[in-house]
C-alpha cells in the first residue's frame, strides 16, 4: 500500500516486461470499447447534421403538407408518422397474442422435447431476412390473406406490410417473454399448483404477473422494432413515390422508413445537398428518437426483473 | 433447468376428474394454436417461395448461380450477388468479430462495475435497438463521404457497406460474446489466478477457451443477420447493374458493388411474372445461406452447452 | 532478500527474528515463511477480519479452523492476494513473505501468487488433458525443462500418479472428487510455490479421498509450507502442526481467540470458548 522502495532484486516486483504487455492488452480491450461510444456519437451526429441542415432549407410550414412527396417540397410529417403507427399497431396486434401466447406454452405447457422441437423453428423464424417477408407480404399475403378478408383492399397495403412486420417481431416477443416467465422461480409454481390451481389459472393468475416486467419489455421492443422495419414496408406499403395522408390500411401509404428506403434507392430520384434529399436524415433522427425513448424504456423494465430475482 | 410442466403434469390430470375444464381447454388450444402460426407462416413462406422458384432451377439449373444481373429475367442471375454478399461477409467478420469480442472482454473481465462500464453497457444495448435504416445513415454520412474522399469513385463500395454492416452487427457480437464469457464459471479464473497466471494469461488460455462455442454461436448468427440485412445496403448504395466480379480484388473492393438481398430488393420491385419467378429463386438461395448459418448456430450452441 | 523453495527439504528461510518480535504471543520455534501483522479485511464498507496476527512456520501445517463466516477463506486468500480480484475490498495491516511486505506498492500480485500457491474449496480441474492441467503453471512462467518429468513429478508428490499415468491425455473432469482435488494439488505443486494455501480442500469429499489428502499434507510438509483452512475438527488436531482459531465478534468481524500447538489447543485450550469451539458445542 505505502510506496516503499523495493529492496535490490525483490522477486516480488514481477517482469517489467509483462506488466507492459499487460497495460497495452488493458488499453487495446478498452480502445474497442469506448468504439462503441463513438459509434453512438457517430450516428447522433451525422443525424442531426444534416436533419438541421434540411431544417434550414426549408420553410416549417412546409412540413404540414397534404402528403410525402419530397420531390414536390412536401414533407408531411403527419403523413409518414401515422402510416408508421397503423403499420405498428397491425403487427403489435398479431406479434402480440402470437408471440405471448407462445411464450405461455413454451414456459408452462410444452414438454422438454416440444420445445427442443419449437424453439429452432422460432430461431429460424427470426433468421429470415426482412427482404424476403417483404416480397412474401407483398406476394402472398396481400392476396391470399388481406384481399380475401377484405375484397376492397389494394395490392400494397399497410395492412399486408403490418402483418408481415408482425410476423417478423413473433419471435422478439416470444423469447423475451419466455425468458422473463422462465425466471419465475419454482417455487411460486409449486405453490399455486399446491393450492389445486389448475395450469391456466397458474399461467394467468401467477407466471405471467411475475413475469410483467419482462413482458412489457418484450412488448416495448417489438413495438421499436416495428417502428423501425424497413424493408417488409418498402416493399408491401407501396406509395414509393410518396403518398397522401392516409389513415385506411387497407390501401398503400407511406412509413418513415418506407420514405427513406424510397429516398436512398432513387425512387424519389434524389441525391446530393438538396433538401429532398436532406430529409432523408430528418426522418432518420424523427426514427432514432422514437425507438430510443422505447428502447430506454423496455430496458428499465427489463432490469426491473433482474433485481427481482 | 426448470421444467415444471414434466413435474407438474401428472398432478394437474390426476386431481379434479370431475367435468371437462373448458376453459383451460380453449386456453391450451389458442396457446397451441399461436405456436402453430408461426410454424404455419414459417411452411407457407419457404413453400412458396419454393413452388415459385423451383421453376427457375428447374429450368436453367446452375445457370441461375452463375450468371451475371440482365434485363432479360431469362438470362438475369445472381452470381455478383452471391460475391458480394461473400465480401460483405468477409469484411465484417474481420471488423466486427475482434472489436466485438475485444469489448466484451473489456465489460466482463476488466472493467468491473465502474461507472464507464455501465455507460458502455447501457450504449451497448441502444445501439443493438437502433433500427438498421439508421446505420445506413451513419454509412451513407460517414463511411461512404470518408471512402469518396480517400479514393476516387463515389465512395459506394464493398468496403463501406462490410464497414457499415460491421457497425451494425457489432452490438450484437458484444452481447452475445460477453453473455458467453460471464457463464465461464468463476472457479476455472480462481484457479488460474492461483497459479499466478497474469489477467491476459487467463482469459487467453483459461476463459476464451471456455466461452469460445458461446461466442462463436453469437458470431454466426450475427453474421447471417448481416447477411440478410437489406436497408443498411440501399442506403450505402449495393447499386445493380455494374458490379463486375471479374476485375482484380482491388477492383472489386474499390467499384460499385451489389448483394444478394439488395437483388432480392430490387427484383421484388420488377413487374411480370418472370422476374417474380427469378425473385423467388434469389430467395431461396438466400434462405438457404441464412437458414444454413442460424442452423450451424443453433447446432453449435446445443452441442456445447456446458452444465458446470 | 528473499528465497524461493527449491528442490530439497532443507528450511531455507532467513534466520528467525523472534527475538526482535517479543510483543507477539505463543511465538512459534520455526523460522516464519509469513507473518500478519495486525491484519483487517474490508468488503467495501464491512470489516470481515480484524486484528489478526499469527505466523506461518517453515513446512508445517497450519490450520485456520472457526465458525463459518468468521473470515477464515478471506483471511486465506490475502495470503497471496486473491481477495485483489474482488472489487471493493480492502486491507490493513501487514503480511509480510520472508520480510518484505506482501501488499507494498512494487509488488506484483501475480509473483506472489507463483510463489504462494492455492488449492479451492470445490475440486476446479481445468477442462484440459490431465498432462495439460498440471503443465498449465509451468507453461504460463516459460518453463523450458523438462516438462514430462516435472508433470510425472508433481503427479507423483501429489499420490495421483499411479493412478493417472496411463491416461495423461483424457480430462481433467473425468476423474473422481478426490482425484480431481489431487490433481489440483499437483497442479499447485507444479509451479514450484514455498507455500500452499488451502482452503476447505476436502469439504467436498468423502472420507477415505480426505484420508488420502491428509497424508498427502503429511508427505509435502518436509517440502512446502502449507496453511489449511478446514471446518473439520479431526481433521484439524491429526493433520496440522499449528491452530489458529477465528470466531466472529458483535460486529460480524473475525478475530483470533486463541492460536498455538494443535495439540494445546484441542487438548488444554487457554479460552473456554475454544473449548466450546472444539469439542463440538457450537460453530
Ligand atoms: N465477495 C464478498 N463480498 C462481500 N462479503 C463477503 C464476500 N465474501 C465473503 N464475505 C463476507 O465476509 C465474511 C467472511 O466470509 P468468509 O471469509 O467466506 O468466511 P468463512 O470462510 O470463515 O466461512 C462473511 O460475513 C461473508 O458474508
Ligand atoms: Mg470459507
Amino acid at each position: 500500500m505505502t510506496a516503499s522502495a523495493a529492496p535490490g532484486g525483490s522477486l516480488l516486483r514481477g517482469s517489467r516486461r509483462r506488466r507492459r504487455n499487460e497495460a497495452a492488452v488493458r488499453g487495446a480491450l478498452f480502445a474497442a470499447a469506448a468504439l462503441s461510444i463513438l459509434i453512438s456519437v457517430g450516428i447522433v451526429l451525422s443525424l442531426v447534421f444534416e436533419a438541421v441542415s434540411f431544417l434550414s432549407q426549408i420553410e416549417l410550414s412546409q412540413l404540414v403538407a397534404p402528403g410525402w412527396f419530397p420531390r414536390r417540397g412536401m414533407f408531411s410529417i403527419a403523413t409518414v408518422v401515422v402510416g408508421t403507427l397503423i403499420v405498428t399497431v397491425i403487427a403489435m396486434t398479431i406479434a402480440a397474442p402470437v408471440g405471448l401466447g407462445s411464450a405461455i406454452y413454451l414456459s408452462e405447457y410444452a414438454t422438454p422435447r416440444v420445445r427442443g422441437i419449437v424453439k429452432p423453428i422460432l430461431e429460424i423464424l427470426a433468421g429470415i431476412p426482412s427482404v424476403v417477408l417483404g416480397f412474401f407480404a407483398l406476394t402472398w399475403i396481400s392476396p391470399n390473406i388481406v384481399q380475401n378478408l377484405f375484397p376492397e383492399a389494394k395490392g400494397f397495403s399497410l395492412m399486408a406490410a403490418g402483418i408481415g412486420v408482425g410476423v417478423l417481431t413473433i419471435p422478439l416477443v416470444a423469447s423475451i417473454s419466455e425468458d422473463a416467465m422462465r425466471a419465475v422461480p419454482n417455487a411460486l409454481r409449486e405453490a399455486s399448483y399446491g393450492l389445486g390451481s389448475r395450469r391456466l389459472t397458474t399461467s394467468v393468475r401467477v407466471i405471467v404477473p411475475a413475469a410483467i416486467s419482462g413482458i412489457v419489455a418484450a412488448l416495448i421492443l417489438a413495438t421499436s422494432r416495428a417502428i423501425g422495419e424497413t424493408m417488409v414496408v418498402a416493399l408491401a406499403a407501396g406509395a414509393s413515390g410518396g403518398s397522401l395522408f392516409t389513415v385506411d390500411p387497407l390501401g398503400p401509404g407511406q412509413t418513415l422508413t418506407a420514405a427513406m428506403a424510397s429516398l436512398a434507392a432513387g425512387s424519389d430520384q434524389v441525391a446530393g445537398a438538396n433538401a429532398a434529399f436532406q430529409s432523408l436524415f430528418f426522418l432518420g433522427l424523427l426514427l432514432f428518437l422514437m425507438t430510443l425513448v422505447l428502447n430506454v424504456i423496455a430496458d428499465t423494465f427489463v432490469r426491473r426483473t433482474r433485481q427481482k430475482y | 433447468m426448470n421444467a415444471p410442466s414434466a413435474v407438474l403434469g401428472s398432478r394437474d390430470r390426476s386431481v379434479r376428474r370431475d367435468g371437462i375444464d373448458i376453459r383451460g381447454l380453449l386456453f391450451a388450444g389458442f396457446l397451441l394454436l399461436a405456436l402453430l402460426f408461426s410454424l404455419a407462416i414459417l411452411t407457407v413462406l419457404v413453400g412458396s417461395q419454393v413452388v415459385q422458384g423451383f421453376p427457375v432451377f428447374a429450368e436453367r439449373g446452375i445457370d441461375f448461380l452463375t450468371s451475371d444481373l440482365a434485363s432479360n429475367p431469362a438470362n438475369a442471375g445472381v452470381a455478383q450477388g452471391i460475391v458480394g454478399t461473400a465480401l460483405l461477409v468477409v469484411v465484417v467478420a474481420v471488423l466486427a468479430f475482434p472489436v466485438g469480442i475485444m469489448t466484451a472482454l473489456y465489460l466482463e473481465e476488466y472493467a468491473g462495475d465502474t461507472a464507464l462500464a455501465r455507460f458502455i453497457n447501457i450504449n451497448v444495448r441502444n445501439l443493438a435497438g437502433v433500427p438498421s435504416v439508421v446505420y445506413g445513415i451513419l454509412g451513407l454520412a460517414v463511411f461512404v463521404t470518408l471512402l469518396a474522399v480517400l479514393g476516387d469513385g463515389d465512395g459506394k463500395t464493398i468496403l463501406s457497406g462490410g464497414l457499415t454492416l460491421a457497425v451494425l452487427v457489432l452490438p450484437l457480437v458484444i452481447i452475445t460474446s460477453a453473455e458467453a464469457i460471464r457463464a465461464v464459471p468463476d472457479a476455472l479464473r480462481e484457479a488460474g489466478f492461483g497459479l499466478g497466471g497474469s489477467r491476459w494469461q487467463v482469459i487467453r488460455q483459461l476463459i476464451l477457451p471456455a466461452a469460445a462455442p458461446g461466442i462463436l454461436t453469437g458470431t454466426v448468427l450475427a453474421l447471417s443477420r448481416a447477411i440478410g440485412e437489406t436497408a443498411v445496403l440501399i442506403l450505402v448504395g449495393a447499386v445493380l447493374g455494374s458490379f463486375s466480379t471479374n476485375g482484380s480484388l482491388g477492383a472489386l473492393l474499390t467499384g460499385p458493388y451489389t448483394a444478394l438481398p439488395a437483388i432480392v430488393f430490387d427484383w421484388a420491385r420488377k413487374p411480370g411474372p418472370a422476374f417474380q419467378a427469378d425473385t423467388s429463386a434469389a430467395i431461396i438461395v438466400l434462405l438457404a445461406i441464412t437458414i444454413l448459418a442460424n442452423a450451424m448456430a443453433v447446432v453449435l450452441r446445443n452441442r456445447y452447452e456446458r452444465k458446470w | 532478500m528473499t528465497t524461493t523453495s527449491s528442490e530439497g527439504p532443507a528450511p531455507a528461510g532467513p534466520d528467525p527474528v523472534l527475538e526482535a518480535d517479543t510483543a507477539e504471543p505463543a511465538a512459534s520455534v520455526a523460522p516464519a515463511v509469513v507473518r500478519l501483522r495486525d491484519v483487517g479485511l474490508f468488503y467495501g464498507e464491512f470489516r470481515a477480519v480484524k486484528g489478526v496476527s499469527f505466523d506461518v512456520p517453515t513446512h508445517q501445517i497450519t490450520s485456520i479452523i472457526g465458525p463459518s463466516g468468521s473470515g477464515k477463506s478471506t483471511l486465506l486468500r490475502s495470503i497471496n492476494r486473491m481477495n485483489d480480484l474482488i472489487a471493493g475490498t480492502r486491507m490493513e495491516g501487514e503480511i509480510l513473505y520472508h520480510e518484505e511486505n506482501l501488499y507494498a506498492s512494487y509488488v506484483d500480485p501475480v509473483e506472489v501468487r507463483r510463489r504462494i500457491g492455492m488449492v479451492f474449496q470445490k475440486p476446479n480441474p481445468f477442462p484440459k488433458s490431465i498432462y495439460d492441467n498440471v503443465a498449465f503453471g509451468p507453461r504460463l512462467n516459460g518453463f523450458k525443462g523438462d516438462l514430462d518429468g516435472l508433470v510425472e513429478q508433481s503427479l507423483r508428490r501429489a499420490a495421483i500418479w499411479d493412478e493417472v499415468k496411463d491416461k495423461l491425455k483424457q480430462s481433467g473432469l473425468t476423474l473422481s472428487g478426490g482425484q480431481q482435488q489431487r490433481l489440483c494439488i499437483a497442479r499447485a505443486i507444479a509451479t514450484d510455490p514455498e507455500v500452499i494455501l488451502m482452503d476447505e480442500p476436502c469439504s467436498a469429499l468423502d472420507p477415505r479421498a480426505t484420508l488420502q489428502i491428509e497424508q498427502l499434507m503429511a508427505e509435502i510438509k518436509e517440502r512446502y509450507t502449507i496453511v489449511i483452512v478446514t471446518h473439520n475438527m479431526q481433521q484439524a488436531a491429526r493433520a496440522s502442526d499449528r491452530t489458529v482459531f477465528l470466531n466472529m465478534a458483535e460486529d460480524r468481524a473475525g478475530y483470533i481467540v486463541e492460536q498455538g500447538e494443535t495439540a494445546q489447543i484441542f487438548t488444554n485450550p487457554t479460552h473456554q470458548m475454544t473449548e466450546d469451539y472444539v469439542s463440538g458445542r457450537f460453530g
